[in-house]
């Protein structure tokens, strides 16, 4: 176990230690302490490590991420696990706007509420979110999942591609070219999937799914006048 | 970029720190904001029948007593000023209206930044941290401050084009953002009669919230108009004589965060600038919804307390 304190040795430091590390070695657990709100903690680390924050952490928080399980005991800033690749981000309590943004893969859980944007141009992440999640969430989604175990904001999924998105609440608006779609078992299957791995007890029954038309940008001879 | 902070204080046994709680509140959003700085701190609030006005000068070696004594005389009322480096607080027995007009046609050198029964408004060019210490913040005492940090934007850096904008009497805004209608809307303002100090942006809605709130509508209305009415990108904090008021424009995209304790509440652009208040880490942390009015101090939004609790809440997993 390592230990360091973010306000004993800064930000660099911190982050230096984290990405050094090898990835076929022992050495895998670490904590933070004293966080206070700083930004891009561990970011870019590529080693299965285990990291544990303690407490609220800034913008931008485990950014890049690769393999290692970013755990934080606290809110998160804006732009948690920005395009993260792979490995587990968890936040326990609420994250700030554009959580997983253009993430390519690995499990993003935020036990709280995230705010708008969640998930802006997924391309391969889970997003697990504990509460709600805010406007314009899952914009652009091109690939992954997102469950919202509370309720989406305004205008979720607004030009999707294929991104499936899962909402147990209320739906405030869809965006352009989203829509409900059915749940079928294959989907309940991924779903249970989903929330057993992020540890959030939900009855599958609950959610509804939504996705792309796939009508936005194709061109339909119907309408030919109005182009 | 802008920062902006608030904090009220619901614990009376720490009034006597918020000077010391908000120093480090201010400072460190000096790198979002190293142009100017500013506060608006209610303290102290005067007697009925008498008005506390923020005054400054370009200079700090100004002849507040003397201003005060003409002053005085000349509108046969009661004066009392304090000099704090380029600014005056005066507190006067006279009519708000009498000492605006006797100020812009004996003293046009004197701004009036603020006016009302407790609001202090103070700022400054210079870093954070520089102007708190010139105005001797560090051992204020009282209720509530909000503050600003400025990267100017839209208009040159001077001491009228930093924040907080009054308002109106024991009203002021801070904003973190930019208008992008402001030349039209300044010139409409104008046209009804409000007087403008500077280019800036955030003083269009500033004033604009004066005039609203002239016509008798109320802050909570105010604020719900200028959604409609103002164009462009705002996270505003907006002081009042019971608390602060939040609102943030639909999109949404210029940060904000709020935390509340049994002993306080805060706002900030960033969550590090509330990190240093007592039990910050246990603080209930999160962020205002767009085109949501938030507001501790409920009299001042004609008795609708608009901070719901579902917005606190809903965040427990």
């Amino acid at each position: 176990m390592n230990t360091m304190d973010f306000q004993e040795v800064g930000l660099r430091e911190i982050n230096r230690s984290l990405q050094a590390v090898e990835s076929l070695t022992n050495n895998r657990e670490w904590t933070i302490e004293n966080p206070m709100g700083q930004h891009a903690i561990a970011c870019g680390i590529t080693a299965p490590l285990s990291v544990h924050i303690k407490g609220n952490v800034g913008f931008y928080c485990a950014g890049m991420n690769q393999q290692a399980e970013v755990i934080i005991d606290g809110h998160a800033g804006v732009g948690l696990a920005e395009n993260m690749m792979s490995g587990v981000v968890r936040v326990k309590g609420n994250a700030s706007q554009s959580a997983g943004a253009t993430g390519h893969g690995g499990l993003l859980v935020i036990e709280g509420d995230a705010s708008s944007r969640c998930g802006i141009s997924m391309k391969g992440i889970d997003i697990v979110v504990g509460g709600s999640v805010g406007h314009m969430s899952a914009f652009m989604g091109q690939i992954g999942h997102m469950v919202v175990c509370g309720d989406a904001g305004e205008a979720l999924g607004d030009s999707i591609y294929e991104a499936k998105l899962y909402v147990a609440g209320s739906v405030e608006s869809l965006g352009a070219d989203c829509t409900e779609k059915e749940m079928t078992a294959e989907h309940e299957q991924a779903l249970a999937d989903l929330l057993e791995r992020s540890q959030i007890n939900k009855s599958v029954q609950s959610f509804r799914r939504y996705g792309s038309a796939r009508k936005l940008y194709n061109f339909d001879i119907d309408h030919a006048d109005e182009y | 970029m802008c920062g902006i902070v608030g904090l009220y204080l619901k614990n009376e046994a720490l009034y006597p720190e918020l000077g010391a709680l908000f120093k480090p509140m201010l400072i460190e959003m000096t790198g979002r904001g190293p142009d100017s700085a500013g506060v608006a701190i209610y303290r102290d609030p005067v007697p009925e029948g008498q008005v506390k006005f923020s005054l400054a000068h370009d200079s700090s070696n100004y002849d507040w007593t003397a201003l005060a004594a003409k002053l005085g005389e000349a509108l046969s009322c009661s004066t009392d000023v304090t000099q704090r480096d380029t600014h005056g607080i005066l507190i006067t027995s006279g009519a708000e209206k009498n000492v605006q007009q006797w100020l812009a046609e004996n003293a046009p050198d004197i701004r009036i930044v603020g006016s009302g029964s407790s609001v202090e408004i103070y700022k400054e060019t210079g870093l954070p941290e520089q102007v708190y210490e010139r105005f001797g913040l560090q051992s204020a005492q009282g209720r509530h401050m909000i503050g600003h940090t400025r990267m100017a934007t839209e208009s040159a850096v001077t001491t009228a084009g930093s924040h907080p904008f009054a308002t109106g009497a024991d009203l002021c805004l801070v904003h973190n953002g930019s208008l992008s209608n402001h030349n039209r809307l300044r010139e409409e303002l104008k046209r009804k009669g409000v007087t403008f100090g500077s280019q800036n942006d955030s003083e269009v809605a500033a004033a604009y919230l004066t005039w609203k709130l002239r016509q008798g509508v109320s802050l909570k209305d105010a604020l719900e108009e200028a959604l409609d009415d103002l164009d462009g990108f705002f996270t505003f904090c907006i002081g009042t004589s019971d608390g602060f008021a939040v609102l943030r424009d639909p999109i949404a995209c210029k940060h904000a965060v709020l935390a509340e304790t049994d002993d306080w509440v805060a706002m900030a652009t960033e969550y590090r600038a509330i990190a240093t208040l007592p039990g910050a880490g246990q603080a209930r942390v999160w962020e205002p919804r767009p085109a949501t009015v938030y507001a501790w101090g409920a009299e001042t939004l004609d008795g609708q307390a608009a901070n719901a609790s579902e917005h606190v809440d809903k965040g427990a997993a």
